[in-house]
């Protein structure tokens, strides 16, 4: 039954499910790992596929069996008293099925062995992109050194055409505890734990929005720590590499509240080009919005939310690093007049 | 064996005594038999309590972004949860099955230590009551108190002073380490009884399959608890003296933890699940009228199993970043040990093919535990496959492979080894017809939560997230996964019921009610404190077999 109800969502998957609902982000994605857009995802669900229809076989096999037995071999009236005859073990028999499993095992070591050999890679291709992420306790920092890119929670890489190949290749990384990147539809999963570089590579053709979230368990908020991977085109992305790399226009009307910003300790943790504040234990809040969320997926980036933010992290994300700074009104208000002028 | 040839043994003096007596006789005892049924009650209220947890997350879970309960309540209940049913319910009921029945079935009168046994099931006891007390000085003295939040294997280093600030996670190191010293005790107890105190004419080849897999377990529980407790200590130096082995931030390695606990963590799961294969051994062929198919292969798949489950820890960590011949290795271990897991399954179908199966309550449950081991087994391999566990591992896939093996393989033969030897430790038969509701609406809850579950992994949805967003093709399938937990709860009240009620109205059982073969039956139900009044002489696997058929006696043929 459950086997039954759950088949039949995974059948429904890509239809949009959700309304809307106030202030969250809207998915309009289903992560599934069958539906896969990347080649290290494409080359797991194809081996998936394989182990699914082997060990979907032997469970016909032998559950049709079990069940054979018990019904054939079911007690019935008029049995009580008699004993079947006694049959104590058969050698060839137990040879059978030992041989016959360590066949059906060999196959599918041989495949998985392949399969990890086709998709390690440890060091990254001339052609790749190379992002080092970061894990935090509880969001994704993206390092773009080719770019001088910082940027948080979402991140941004190109489609790779035939002609010009552009794999992504990730150094993962953790400040604090150990996470896991997991973005079920570009590749497998990989643990950023700290002291340590793990690598995971992606290869796309396909532009688009995917999703994915920490997949190790990291604390109070490792269920808000979502990832967002936009693919784009490669001149999409040459463009958004450039909105990223160019400098803050600093808006004279919003003066009071970059001020404010630089006066109150936001600067102890953010860094935000164009000002003092250079702080790396939260988010980078350069070109802040030019991001779709906030607090790593907990809310849309708008600038209600924001201030219900600002205000209160607490209420929206309970346990996240961020004080409530105690601002007026008026002062939140100044400082999201400013962020807001982040683009 | 006086019993079975008509004579009466002597009743136990049936004296009235105060509760005051009772409750001494019951702290001060060293009988095998009382500490066994206190292993199993005390286990049993342990599951009753983590049970509740788990309905709880499952609340929580039901609908996308619930605040039913908030994401540092719900990582306590979840850490406690899993901590307690592996700790505190699977080890303990299997070592009071284990203390109860070793003895009886070897024709003993007692475990090698009584004292040493005594030790080691109230060592578990303060363990387990240690961890729980946790929900109120986890904090230290100071404030309100709270239960640790570190996931059941506590990886670090969220476990460091940095992170896990407080006493908490100090009650999940010393409720553990507690309970352990009492398992190597029960453990030693185990292996040294079946060792030196079998009965005349019982030798190793002749021991009933429950007693070879309790002794390839007490093996396992010494070899394998020694690295946790090791690892614990590690841990608390990190704590309390400054050491950096598992402190990232002065240079120490997160992944060693994680070498550490897993080397522990699978053979763990094999000492889960070898008492729960050991029951399935006894009630098979009993139940089937033909003795266990393929003996001696059933006796090789399980020390292979054992010693097969010290080389797989690592496919718990796949997603590491190990090496690829690192992963291949471990992949090729894994997928191993399935062949001897698989040979146990063929042979218990082996021994019911061509039998008179009686579908009695302890069967049923067993053959209910055949479909979904199959399953749990299977999932397992997919698991082991490296690429599709990276997508797998720490999805929902995973705690649904793994609730498969822990209710559908372990709960599943608790229940089937509570309706078998419900009769012979109390002389009441369980009601079958109460039996069968407990069964039917359990199973099919079980199914509903947990097959269900394996989507939502195929699906992305991590595991120990307290709330999740809607819309990402969740939402249905959770509300499902908890709508099971109500009939699952539903299914344990109907079994709680059972043995209340049979305990005071329950049919007699008499000293031999499933017409079986081990030496057990053939002394009162319950045993008297002696367990026999003659020490039992035996001739083939089947001593009782032999006692009842003498024209057809099984020492012709083995």
């Amino acid at each position: 039954m459950g086997l039954l109800a759950g088949a039949a969502v995974l059948c429904a998957t890509g239809v949009a499910m959700a309304e809307p609902t106030t202030g969250r982000p809207v998915f309009d994605q289903v992560s599934n790992m069958f539906q896969p857009v990347s080649v290290p995802a494409a080359k797991i669900r194809d081996l998936a596929l394989l182990v699914l229809a082997i060990c979907g076989g032997i469970f016909v096999v032998v559950g049709g069996l079990i069940a054979y037995t018990l019904i054939r071999f079911r007690a019935r009236p008029g049995d009580e008293h008699r004993e079947p005859p006694q049959v104590y073990g058969s050698s060839n028999i137990e040879a059978a099925w030992t041989i016959v499993p360590v066949i059906i095992v060999v196959v599918l070591f041989l495949a998985t062995a392949r399969t990890i050999n086709e998709l390690e890679l440890k060091e990254p291709p001339e052609s790749a992109l190379q992002v080092t992420v970061v894990g935090h306790r509880w969001w994704w920092e993206f390092q773009y050194p080719e770019y001088g890119i910082v940027t948080a929670n979402e991140l941004h890489v190109p489609a790779s055409t035939p002609d010009a190949p552009r794999p992504t290749f990730l150094w993962l990384e953790s400040v604090d505890v150990a996470h896991s990147f997991w973005v079920p539809r570009l590749a497998g999963k990989t643990d950023v734990i700290p002291n340590r570089r793990n690598t995971l590579w992606l290869e796309t053709a396909q532009p688009g929005l995917y999703l994915g979230q920490c997949a190790e368990y990291c604390g109070t908020q490792h269920a808000h720590m979502l990832l967002r991977v936009y693919v784009h085109t490669p001149e999409d992305f040459a463009r958004w590499v450039e909105e990223q790399k160019a400098p803050e226009a600093e808006v004279a009307s919003v003066a009071a509240g970059r001020d404010l910003f630089q006066r109150t300790a936001c600067i102890n943790c953010h860094a935000a080009s164009g000002t003092v504040a250079d702080g790396t234990f939260g988010p980078s809040l350069s070109h802040l919005m030019s991001r779709e969320t906030i607090g790593a997926g907990v809310a849309m980036n708008t600038p209600d939310n924001l201030r219900a933010w600002i205000r209160d992290p607490q209420t929206m994300k309970p346990g996240v690093r961020m004080p409530d700074m105690k601002l007026a009104d008026h002062e939140v208000d100044a400082i999201v007049d400013y962020l807001v002028t982040l683009r | 064996m006086t019993a079975i040839d008509g004579s009466v043994l002597p009743a136990e003096a049936a004296a009235r005594t105060s509760f005051w007596i009772r409750a001494h006789e019951w702290a001060t005892t060293v009988d095998h038999k009382r500490l066994g049924l206190l292993y199993i009650s005390s286990g049993l209220v342990f599951f009753l309590i983590a049970g509740l947890e788990a309905s709880a997350i499952r609340a929580q879970l039901a609908f996308a972004n619930n605040d039913l309960i908030g994401p540092n309540t719900f990582n306590r209940l979840m850490t406690v949860h899993g901590t307690t049913m592996v700790f505190f319910v699977g080890m303990p009921i299997f070592f009071g099955f284990g203390n109860y029945l070793i003895p009886l079935m070897i024709g003993a009168r007692d475990l090698a230590f009584p004292r040493l046994n005594a030790f080691g099931y109230w060592l578990f006891l303060f363990g387990g009551l240690l961890f729980y007390f946790s929900w109120i000085g986890g904090d230290g003295l100071y404030g309100t108190g709270t239960a640790p939040d570190v996931g059941w294997f506590a990886y670090s280093p969220l476990t460091s002073p940095a992170f896990s600030p407080g006493n908490s996670t100090d009650y999940w190191i010393l409720g553990i380490m507690v309970a352990g010293f009492g398992s190597t005790a029960t453990a030693l107890n185990f292996v040294a009884t079946i060792l030196c105190m079998r009965c005349p004419g019982m030798t190793l080849g002749k021991m009933p399959l429950f007693v070879w897999m309790m002794l390839v377990n007490g093996f396992l529980v010494l070899v394998a608890l020694t690295p946790l407790t090791a690892a614990q200590v590690m841990l608390l130096f990190d704590r309390f003296l400054d050491s950096h082995f598992f402190d990232t931030q002065a240079g120490g390695s997160a992944v060693l933890w994680q070498h550490f606990f897993w080397v522990f963590g699978h053979p763990e799961v094999y000492i889960l699940i070898l008492p729960a294969f050991a029951v399935a051994s006894e009630v098979t062929p009993v139940f089937s009228r033909k003795p266990i198919f393929g003996y001696e292969i059933m006796v090789a798949a399980t020390t292979g199993i054992g010693f097969i489950s010290l080389g797989v820890w690592a496919h718990h960590m796949f997603t590491v970043g190990l090496s690829g011949p690192v992963n291949t290795f471990f992949t090729a271990s894994t997928m191993a040990i399935a062949v001897p897991t698989g040979i146990k399954i063929f042979n218990w179908l082996g021994t019911m093919w061509g039998g008179r199966i009686r579908l009695r309550m302890p069967m049923l449950w067993v053959c209910a535990f055949l479909f979904e081991f199959v399953i749990a087994g299977l999932t397992g391999v997919m698991l082991a496959v490296v690429p599709f566990d990276w997508q797998l591992s720490d999805s929902y896939f995973v705690v649904a492979h793994f609730h498969f093996v822990l209710i559908g393989g372990l709960l599943y033969n608790i229940f089937a080894g509570i309706y078998y030897w419900f009769p012979k430790a109390t002389g009441k038969m369980l009601s079958e017809r109460l039996g069968r509701w407990h069964f039917w609406v359990f199973v099919a809850g079980f199914n509903v939560t947990f097959g269900t579950m394996h989507f939502q992994g195929l699906l992305g949805m991590p595991r120990r997230i307290y709330t999740y967003d809607p819309g990402r093709g969740w939402d249905l399938l959770n509300l499902i996964t908890s709508l099971g937990v109500i009939l699952q709860a539903i299914g344990i009240l109907f079994f709680l019921v059972n043995v209340l009620w049979s305990l005071r109205r329950g049919e007699d059982a008499g000293q031999d009610p499933w017409d079986a073969w081990t030496l057990e039956w053939s002394t009162t139900s319950p045993p008297p404190a002696y367990n026999f009044e003659k020490i039992p002489v035996v001739q083939s696997r089947r001593p009782l077999w032999d006692l009842k058929h003498p024209n057809d006696p099984d020492w012709r043929y083995e």
